[in-house]
């Protein structure tokens, strides 16, 4: 069958330490370093996460194209919502670093430098969160991920739940399309050759088949795990867990230390922010 | 024997919680440990709910009313839930695309180790054993989806089985698969069974693709009553399958209509060992030689025309290199080929479900390669394989009207027409209900009725007999016949049944990876050994009888069969409308 999507690991990925990884490792790396990272506003701290990003992405090695949609989408929110921060409140970075240096214009949206290094720094948070998240996108099944998901506390019926749902994603795509192409086969012109209006109108009548198709495989589904005994013991255990190797180790402890050194420079920085003008 | 039998039910009757009759009535039956048995029955007849009262999915999802005592496995049901009688009965669901539940392969293999929460070490050493007992090692780490028709069942199979249960339930395990994959998957069952000490319980309406293997026991249904519970050897010997609207195999139903004695022949089930007498050879010369030989037409002007076409997936080898094909108008058309081999691609790239990379598309003598799928649609009838990606409307009648209304024909005009389809798949009965509650079979007729109503020229029909009872079935093939021969109407039908094939189509086009390995009459692929295994056909029964009372042209024995059969089943559906 010809799957759009697909939550296989690309051979060029296999062999890399990011793909070697755990589950669980990737979850806590990745759930540990965006708190710490949404929390400072440390700038050199910040960098060095970047830094530690990108060597993840670097070992990813993922292709321009798998990327590519994603991080202009990315980008675009990012600018906008850059752009939206600084209409509301262009005097936030004053408030924040209790100085006032206008760079240009007067009034309220007067820039200071002030909200030009605050807005860089909001800046960085999205640039070193991009890279860690793609690489992980890329390098980890649903399957690793539910297991590593039930390894750190998750109840083991929701961690399923994701994997599921996240396996079920390319399904109910395909699905659409197939059931959309059914209807214009029945006549309900769909395609360019039919106004926007008209398409979109009409894209309401392919969620009836659509919701149909679904609740029956869900249906059949879930018949199948129960006649597995899916849920029917307090615990579970996992085809896919894997053990923790060198490389995990290697990883988690850079991760602490690195969380301790960004909660060691709350103290040093005096609160969350790095001030260049004091 | 004294045996206790493994299951057992006593004047066991249920009644589904919305329903008004019961859907089963009063069975008897006693399934001894290491049998192996078929259960069979028109659609409707109770099978499938049979089937859910033994595995428990009945109480745990559907609720009724039961009466009569089930004991399964010494123990009374009704102390059992679906989790106990999980460790007895294994299931294999039909569906089976949808029964799948782990990632990869291992994943759904080791799913029901998984949720015993069995260490990891033994998960890992039960799947590869299992893997390797049913050759599936080289496939741990793909989906399920990926896999052909046999795999796929091979995954399901293995799944079940590392439970070690002793009673394996299978839901019509030939559903979806082309004829060897099928015959491979019954001789797998077979030796499964002796292997591993099971008691195989089979639940299909496939009388002659089953009964390839031995089988201990037929158990038929009919309106919700065991109307037989004997060796397939006994039921075959009585019309009994036919009166209940079931096909028996196809040589039983010749050696009847030669008029051969069939009570007195030993292993009638088994047509391999099968011997006949020089008296009933001479029946089936005799009989064959009074038979009128099958016409066929001839035809003339091309309507679908492909020229150079080229296709293949995003990231897949291409599968239709420079492909041509010309079919002519008026032609009923059997297109078939093994489990994954493009028959649907190619039927997707014609309608325009799909775009080709390069090549051309005519319809009639227009150049339809920039058509939309509706653009096409207005000439093309086409009916999907899976009925759900089709029905869009809750209601029969306005499933069936949809197309006219969207065309904007009146409403008279309308419902005359509607009706009129509804009389011929039959469905006119059930005009108001909704479809929710129709059977599989029973939607698949709904989407043949939409697209039949339209009147289009060209008619295509992915697996069009899928589900089908045998009198649904003829009704619906004559019916297509009908337009074909009146109005010249061209059908295309993508199949895995030989007898459809042979039955119905002019010309049989053999698809295999994307090339054409043979474009003949259905007689003509049938005696060629070489394409039957490269495109995992099979040989019909017929032919083999015909070798056995031998006679010269056993494909021409199975042709006139065939259309005498077929005389018969159009009287019949004529007296039915």
């Amino acid at each position: 069958m010809n799957q759009q999507i697909s939550y296989d690991v690309g051979k060029s990925q296999e062999n890399r330490w990011v793909t070697r990884l755990t589950g669980m490792t990737k979850i806590l790396v990745l759930l540990s370093l965006s708190i710490i990272g949404m929390v400072s506003y440390d700038t050199w701290y910040l960098i060095v996460l970047t830094v530690f990003a990108v060597l993840f992405y670097q070992s990813a090695h993922l292709k321009w194209h798998q990327v590519r949609g994603l991080l202009y989408a990315i980008a675009a929110f990012t600018a906008l919502n850059l752009i939206l921060v600084y209409l509301f409140n262009p005097a936030y970075g004053s408030q924040v670093y209790g100085s006032s240096h206008i760079l240009i214009g007067r009034g309220f949206f007067a820039l200071t430098w002030e909200e030009l290094f605050y807005l860089l720094n909001m800046l960085l948070k999205y640039v070193f969160i991009v890279p860690l998240i793609l690489a992980f996108l890329f390098t980890t099944n649903p399957s690793e991920l539910a297991a590593g998901m039930s390894r750190i506390g998750f109840p083991y019926k929701i961690s399923y739940a994701v994997e599921l749902s996240l396996r079920y994603i390319p399904d109910v795509i395909r699905d659409f399309k197939q059931i959309s192409l059914a209807q214009q086969a029945r006549g309900l012109e769909m395609s360019k050759k039919a106004g926007l209006w008209n398409r979109l109108k009409r894209s309401t009548q392919i969620l009836i088949p659509l919701v149909f198709s679904s609740m029956d495989k869900i249906e059949i589904t879930t018949r199948a795990m129960k006649l597995r005994r899916f849920g029917t013991k307090q615990r579970r255990t996992w085809y896919m867990t894997q053990k923790l190797g060198k490389i995990d180790y290697l990883v988690l402890v850079s991760t602490g230390l690195l969380i301790a050194v960004g909660i060691g420079l709350f103290w040093v920085d005096g609160g969350r922010f790095y001030n260049p003008f004091k | 024997m004294n045996k206790q039998p493994i299951i057992q039910f006593s004047d066991v009757s249920f009644q589904y919680q919305n329903q008004d009759a019961a859907t089963l009535q009063h069975i008897n039956l006693a399934i001894q440990k290491g049998e192996k048995v078929f259960i069979t029955g028109p659609s409707g007849s109770g099978k499938s709910t049979l089937g859910n009262l033994i595995n428990g999915v009945i109480p745990e999802e559907f609720s009724g009313r039961l009466t009569g005592r089930v004991t399964i496995s010494g123990q009374p049901k009704s102390k059992l839930d679906l989790t106990d009688l999980s460790f007895v009965v294994g299931t294999v669901l039909q569906d089976p695309d949808a029964q799948f539940v782990g990632l990869t392969v291992a994943e759904d293999i080791a799913f029901a180790l998984e949720n015993d929460a069995k260490p990891d070490d033994v998960l890992h050493q039960k799947v590869a054993k299992w893997a390797q007992r049913l050759n599936l090692t080289t496939l741990l780490k793909k989906h399920p989806q990926d896999l052909s028709g046999g795999q796929k069942q091979r995954v399901s199979l293995a799944g079940v089985l590392v439970d070690d249960e002793p009673i394996l339930l299978l839901d019509e395990p030939l559903a979806n698969l082309d004829p060897a994959a099928g015959r491979d998957s019954m001789k797998l069952l077979n030796w499964l069974a002796a292997q591993q000490d099971l008691t195989v319980i089979i639940i299909d309406h496939r009388i002659e693709e089953v009964l390839q293997i031995p089988i201990d026991r037929m158990i038929v249904l009919a309106d919700g009553r065991v109307v037989a519970d004997e060796t397939p050897d006994h039921i075959l010997k009585q019309d009994l399958l036919l009166k209940h609207g079931l096909r028996e195999p196809l040589y039983v139903t010749a050696l009847k209509n030669a008029g051969v004695n069939v009570k007195q022949i030993n292993h009638l089930s088994n047509l391999e060992t099968l011997k006949l007498s020089q008296i009933n050879r001479d029946r089936l010369v005799q009989w064959a030689a009074q038979q009128d030989n099958l016409v066929k037409k001839s035809s003339r002007l091309p309507i679908i025309s492909l020229k150079k076409l080229t296709f293949g997936y995003p990231s897949e080898p291409t599968i239709f290199k420079d492909f041509s094909l010309t079919i002519n108008q008026g032609e009923m058309v059997a297109l078939v080929g093994k489990n994954g081999t493009g028959k649907t691609t190619l039927i997707n790239l014609i309608t325009g479900f799909l775009t080709p990379a390069g090549g051309r598309l005519y319809l009639g003598k227009n150049d339809a390669s920039g058509d939309s799928v509706k653009q096409r649609a207005d000439r093309i009838g086409y009916v999907l394989q899976d009925p759900n990606q089709m029905i869009s409307k809750t209601m029969i009648y306005d499933e069936v009207a949809l197309g006219l209304e969207l065309r904007g024909i009146d409403s008279e005009t309308t419902k005359k027409r509607v009706f009129e389809t509804l009389k011929i798949t039959g469905l006119y009965p059930y005009r108001n209900w909704p479809i929710s509650a129709l059977s599989f079979g029973q939607k698949k007729r709904v989407t043949i009725a939409a697209a039949l109503v339209l009147r289009p020229e060209i008619l295509i029909l992915d697996e069009p007999t899928a589900g089908q009872d045998l009198a649904h079935y003829s009704q619906m093939m004559a019916f297509l016949e009908k337009l074909n021969r009146q109005r010249d109407t061209t059908v295309i039908m993508v199949t895995h049944d030989m007898n459809l094939m042979m039955a119905y189509a002019d010309r049989t086009i053999v698809l295999d990876q994307g090339q054409i390995l043979a474009d003949a009459s259905p007689a003509e692929v049938l005696t060629n050994s070489a394409v039957i295994e490269k495109a995992h056909l099979s040989q019909l029964s017929l032919q083999v009888l015909a070798k056995k009372a031998g006679l010269a042209d056993p494909i021409g024995f199975a042709e006139k069969f065939i259309s005498a059969e077929r005389r018969h089943l159009d009287d019949e559906s004529a007296n039915l409308v």
